[in-house]
């Protein structure tokens, strides 16, 4: 997986602020997702009461999720259709490549799908001879660049139309080198009438699902561009890839969870394509799949149950976090080497691939909340994030200036007259350090931070003593 | 036990040690069983409620902003017209792809004796297509279509041009009516291969936040609202 190393992170991200294609790029998250979904939450009243009950939904599912896994089971297999359980990525991959196998498959297409990028699927389906080919416009873009999404939901936000007029020119065959691509539209009519003759020549479709219903053994995709339809519908065989916690009860609870997800991410009131599939075409149906499969994912998720990082599972990949944070705003989701970035995968990462790969991650936030705010599902981010940093703490790994600073601070903040006598004679000295301007330039042992900002300067005295001063002239 | 058995068993096991449970507690049984069952529903929104005659406007609103097009058809003759005008206007073949649906063959297709119709799934080469909606939802402008020989799945999504005949009766406020109405049908906790959820034509804003219609599925969907 992605190495996230220290130096990793701070040198990735201080790119990307430099690079200026990528920061015009990333000026359309604000114009696009932020307002949005500003106007679609707003213009539904019930937004706050719906975040409510579906925050229960989930709360109640994973207390069961045992439970629910065999009941959606049950109901799958009832309607013809085969559940695999995976309990790590390699597994999930050689399920996927036995089934298409099994389907004597050449060409495979896929929808857009978190959980195959997690399992790292195409790279083994095309190790094994077998053609993949990705058909939501952005993840073709991805394909074909040999990149990586650098979005959830929106997987090359951080490219430009020029530069993916130039893949296009390079990665499609058969067409004049000098055809105009001038335009988004030119991109996306080019887009289409290549991978139209890739749904027609399938022979097994990929998707991921948003929602697994467990009343009905159902699987839901969610998609613009109808591509995920063209995908599960056409070939003889359709395979879902979907994470264990996509559970939920019943679909009056699918409904509610819908109601949220396209207003929170892409700020549509509803996506233009929900899609619920259950089991293979009937014996009479004209089109769809002969076969239907579904590979259930756990790759650490269960671990996160009854743990600090539950409530993560609530997740259903909306990317408002990201769409919100200051920091991904900044810096795009590259930069965090990760293949979940923002708050989202601050949390996630650490918690699918250990701490040691994603140590900064969880530090790489402002801690300005909006994440939480705006998570339809009331995932106490901050908090998680908060967790991860305590838990690194504790290791032992942070570097040791950082921790000895910050033990010694501990030591004093638990003994509050010496706290006091330290704090009392640091602000007036620093106050001095300052001078007129009141801000300091460079701090002893902190250089790496004060080179880029000034350290405002204390006033000169303590909270404390300003509160005891305040106490004495109201008692007079 | 087979490796399939195993690894099912494997991930049961390690969800039930994480949540300090056991998978035989019949309280917890019991609850899953029952809320499977009563399927209660949620809030929902006060927007799905409406009057029959504030449901049609939203319905028409939603779809409209969604870059659908919408034509109300008193009559069965005027849908029709629609249909054989929106083909001629657009320089399109006058020709149709359609499924078996009863209620479509019904209806007066002489009015417009020059519209050609074609049986089946789509083809690739199928310029417009004709699907009849099991129901709509009115609170986001979100047809329902169902699959089977009737209207089978690939005519929503192969062809340019998706024209989608639904009944006035057939709108609906909230997605749990409908919902209710598939139970009605097909049974409890059965739905059928596919049930589509369509609110606009195929769209795409993957490059640079630009909305383009016509991604893979239909550049245009043009609702038929009849009675």
């Amino acid at each position: 997986m992605n190495d996230a190393s220290h130096q990793d992170f701070k040198t990735s991200a201080g790119r990307a602020l430099d690079d200026a294609k990528l920061q015009r790029a990333l000026a359309n998250v604000k114009r696009g997702f932020v307002i949005k979904r500003e106007r679609a939450s707003s213009n539904l009243p019930e937004f706050a009461a719906l975040r409510e009950e579906a925050r229960a939904i989930k709360d109640h599912t994973l207390a069961h999720l045992d439970l629910y896994l065999e009941a959606y089971e049950r109901e799958v297999t009832e309607s013809g259709g085969k559940v695999h359980y995976a309990p790590s990525a390699a597994d999930a991959r050689d399920i996927v490549l036995k089934l298409c196998r099994e389907a004597g498959a050449r060409l495979v297409t896929k929808g857009k799908s978190m959980v195959s990028e997690e399992i790292a699927l195409n790279a083994h389906l095309e190790g094994a001879g077998i053609e993949v080919a990705e058909t939501d416009l952005g993840e073709h873009i991805i394909q074909i660049r040999d990149d990586a999404p650098s979005h959830i939901v929106a997987p090359v936000i951080h490219l430009n139309k020029e530069e993916i007029a130039e893949d296009f020119v390079r990665a499609h065959p058969g067409l004049p080198k000098d055809r105009p691509l001038g335009t988004v539209l030119d991109l996306v009519a080019e887009a289409r009438a290549v991978l139209r003759a890739k749904f027609l020549a399938a022979d097994v479709g990929i998707t991921g699902a948003n929602l697994l219903i467990a009343e009905t053994g159902s699987s839901v995709i969610v998609t613009n561009e109808g591509n995920g339809d063209l995908t599960e519908t056409l070939p003889r065989m359709h395979i879902v890839v979907a994470s264990i916690e996509k559970i939920v009860p019943t679909l009056e609870d699918a409904c509610t969870i819908l109601r949220l997800l396209a207003r929170s991410g892409t700020g549509q009131d509803i996506s233009t394509y929900t899609t619920f599939a259950t089991g293979p075409a009937a014996a009479d149906d004209p089109d769809g799949p002969r076969a239907y499969h579904v590979v259930l994912l756990d790759n650490g998720r269960s671990e996160m149950l009854g743990g600090d990082f539950q409530d993560m599972l609530r997740c259903i990949r909306c990317g408002a976090c990201l769409n919100h944070c200051p920091v991904y705003g900044a810096i795009g989701g590259h930069a965090y080497g990760s293949l979940y970035p923002g708050p989202m995968g601050a949390v996630l990462t650490p918690t699918l691939y250990g701490i040691d790969h994603a140590r900064d991650l969880p530090n790489a936030s402002s801690f300005c909340g909006r994440c939480e705010q705006v998570c339809p599902m009331a995932i106490p981010l901050p908090a998680m994030m908060r967790k991860w940093r305590e838990r690194d703490f504790e290791r032992g790994d942070p570097p040791l200036l950082q921790r000895s600073a910050l033990l010694l601070w501990a030591f004093a903040a638990k003994r509050p007259r010496l706290y006091h006598a330290l704090a009392g004679t640091i602000a007036p000295l620093l106050a001095r350090l300052a001078g007129k301007r009141g801000r300091l330039t460079t701090l002893p042992l902190a250089g790496a931070w004060t080179s880029t900002r000034d350290l405002p300067a204390p006033e000169g005295k303590t909270f404390h003593a300003l509160y005891r001063e305040m106490q004495r002239s109201k008692a007079r | 036990m087979t490796p399939t058995a195993q690894a099912r068993a494997l991930i049961l096991s390690r969800i039930r040690e994480r949540l300090g449970v056991s998978g035989n507690d019949r309280g917890r049984r019991q609850a899953v069983e029952e809320r499977l069952r009563r399927h209660s529903r949620n809030t929902i929104p006060g927007r799905a409620k409406g009057e029959r005659d504030a449901l049609f406007a939203m319905m028409t609103e939603m779809l409209s902003a969604q870059g659908a097009e919408v034509t109300r058809a008193a009559t069965p003759e005027e849908a029709i017209r629609a249909i054989a005008e929106d083909l001629r206007e657009h320089a399109l073949p006058l020709r149709l792809r359609m499924g078996d649906d009863a209620e479509l063959a019904a209806l007066p297709w002489d009015v417009a004796p020059e519209v050609e119709r074609a049986f089946g799934k789509a083809e690739d080469a199928d310029r417009a297509s004709l699907s009849r909606a099991f129901a709509a939802a009115a609170e986001t402008g979100t047809l329902f279509l169902v699959s089977g020989g009737d209207n089978p799945t690939t005519l929503a999504f192969l062809p340019e041009v998706h024209f989608v005949l639904i009944r006035a009766g057939d709108v609906a406020g909230a997605y749990e009516e409908v919902f209710d109405r598939l139970r009605a049908i097909y049974g409890e906790g059965k739905l059928p291969r596919t049930v589509n959820l369509i609110s606009g034509p195929s769209r795409t804003a993957d490059i640079e936040q630009t909305i383009v219609r016509g991604a893979h599925g239909p550049k245009r969907l043009h609702v038929l609202i009849l009675g």
